[in-house]
């Protein structure tokens, strides 16, 4: 309950920050959906000149990767931790978190949160339903249930991968590049696995798990059966990923010692 | 003049100081190639060629695109912004040399560098892993180098102006990516333009863009020929003159509104 309502007042105090800068705020929502357009445009574009990729059509790959915002929209939104290491660590910030009587990991995602990423669940959902549509995929209600579970089961990937990686920072101060690489790395995931060779599509599913952010899950919503198996694996490696992650977390606050003066 | 030349020197040897930095971007670059390998692929599966271009030309175009890209990509934009912000602008513009002019030398300079310590290792490693084609004549690469050096001029060009945009709005952030995003997509880098459909093709010839990443691209993959590609970097330098009449204008009228806001 407590954690609720320092939720509220973060966000709170957010969009105050926000509504600073009024047009900036405007001009970067404007930004994020000009990222997405981009995407979809590459992927409009692509399908004039072809009409399979690697055995899906057009709107399942607009499907997977309406799919895909979704989740994405939900760890930028909460987790931006991509500076974490220069922020936290080499500034000394984090000796001002671990004072507080808050876990330091809720605060700093607090703290760091953009509101406005949240609008890639729209735009998500605008693609999924344009898809859908085209491929008159019909829903039932459990339908629903599984899609929310398989939506928090891809952030938790996303943010269990991003969050391991930031907790390098409590063991080594310096500057590594490991961030912005698994950022790219992470955009392998946008499109189906199986258009990548076998190595890349191993290590797409078990080491950094990607492909359970697009076209594992969509591909239950998209009813090829063949995937299924993975599409319920969704949550599992969620949660493994993401426990991972915290228990990495707890470990480094502990062997924290600051970064000097 | 020569103090000009001493920017981009200065600014060569302070990226050079940093340059263990470059060897991770390289990575990236290979990544991004990489995704985009694999993508086109699959795309093209059996069909002998797209538009003209053959899978092997179109894992060239990729390869090349990308790292043209880390000659002319340059964060002039960021560092007008910044310096707008806490105030150093006010102090740079008393100094006896053209601001403006000044930030594109160590635009140059930082190209400078990363030609020499990023695209040009960086080429080479893409080569070992992707299948990729070298044109062997002399005047490909003599017309290539000469249209990147326009792309260059644009790229910088387009910068300064969203730089001085700052001055406008204040805190820019936000018009800085969706720029880089509008570049990524219009200049070529992610599509070849002539992928596009007739209309937006047609739509795409009035605007700055495809002269920073398409035309140099395809000059490299010989996706042009002969007329074409005299055609296209004039094209680069009409671009160049035009570009010139907004950031003069803009620049004029931002030195007349000029606020402070710290420092």
């Amino acid at each position: 309950m407590f954690y609720v309502s320092m939720f509220f007042q973060y966000a709170s105090q957010y969009l105050k920050t926000r509504f600073t800068y009024r047009v900036d705020t405007a001009v970067e929502i404007l930004s994020d959906l000009l990222n997405q357009a981009v995407n979809l445009i590459f992927i409009l574009v692509v399908f004039g000149h072809t009409t399979l990729l690697s055995g899906w059509n057009r709107d399942e790959i607009i499907f997977i990767y309406g799919f895909f915002l979704i989740p994405y929209a939900l760890f930028s939104a909460f987790f931006n931790i991509w500076d974490f290491n220069e922020r936290y660590i080499v500034k000394g910030e984090m000796d001002r978190v671990l004072t507080r009587p808050v876990h330091s990991l809720f605060q700093i995602i607090m703290e760091r949160m953009e509101l406005e990423s949240l609008f890639g669940v729209i735009t998500g959902l605008a693609v999924m339903a344009y898809a859908g549509m085209n491929l008159s995929i019909t829903f039932t209600w459990y339908d629903v249930l599984i899609f929310i579970v398989m939506v928090i089961g891809g952030m938790f990937i996303y943010a269990g991968i991003f969050l391991s990686i930031a907790t390098i920072g409590f063991w080594s101060d310096s500057r590594t590049d490991i961030m912005p690489t698994m950022y790219n790395i992470s955009n392998y995931g946008r499109y189906p696995v199986n258009i990548y060779n076998k190595i890349i599509q191993f290590v797409l599913t078990w080491i950094l798990p990607f492909a359970f952010v697009g076209v594992y899950p969509a591909s239950y919503f998209l009813g090829r059966n063949e995937w299924y198996g993975y599409a319920f694996l969704t949550p599992v490696m969620g949660v493994i990923f993401f426990a991972m992650a915290v228990l990495l977390w707890n470990t480094g606050v502990k062997k924290y010692r600051g970064a000097g003066n | 003049m020569s103090m000009y030349i001493e920017m981009i020197r200065v600014r060569f040897l302070m990226m050079l100081a940093y340059r263990t930095n470059y060897y991770s971007g390289i990575l990236i670059y290979s990544i991004n190639i990489g995704a985009y390998y694999f993508l086109w692929s699959a795309i093209y599966g059996g069909k002998e060629e797209i538009q003209g271009l053959s899978i092997l030309q179109m894992t060239t175009y990729v390869a090349v695109s990308w790292m043209a890209r880390a000659f002319y990509f340059n964060n002039i934009d960021r560092e007008i912004a910044a310096e707008i912000k806490d105030g150093k602008v006010a102090i740079e513009m008393i100094r006896p040399y053209n601001y403006l002019g000044m930030k594109t030398m160590q635009a140059l300079g930082e190209g400078i560098f990363r030609i020499l310590f990023f695209s040009v290792p960086g080429l080479i490693i893409v080569a070992l892993i992707f299948p990729i084609s070298f044109s062997t004549s002399p005047s490909t690469w003599f017309f290539f180098f000469l249209s990147l050096i326009f792309s260059f001029i644009v790229n910088t060009q387009i910068n300064l102006l969203t730089g001085i945009m700052t001055f406008f709005l204040f805190n820019n952030a936000g018009l800085i990516r969706a720029k880089r995003v509008v570049i990524d997509l219009f200049s070529g880098l992610l599509l070849p333009i002539s992928f596009y459909p007739g209309w937006a093709q047609s739509l795409m010839t009035y605007l700055p863009f495809q002269a920073i990443s398409y035309v140099p691209s395809m000059i490299f993959t010989e996706g042009f020929a002969g007329s074409e590609i005299t055609n296209a970097i004039l094209l680069q330098a009409v671009w160049v003159v035009i570009l010139l009449v907004p950031i003069r204008l803009l620049w004029s009228l931002a030195k007349k509104q000029l606020i402070v806001q710290g420092g």
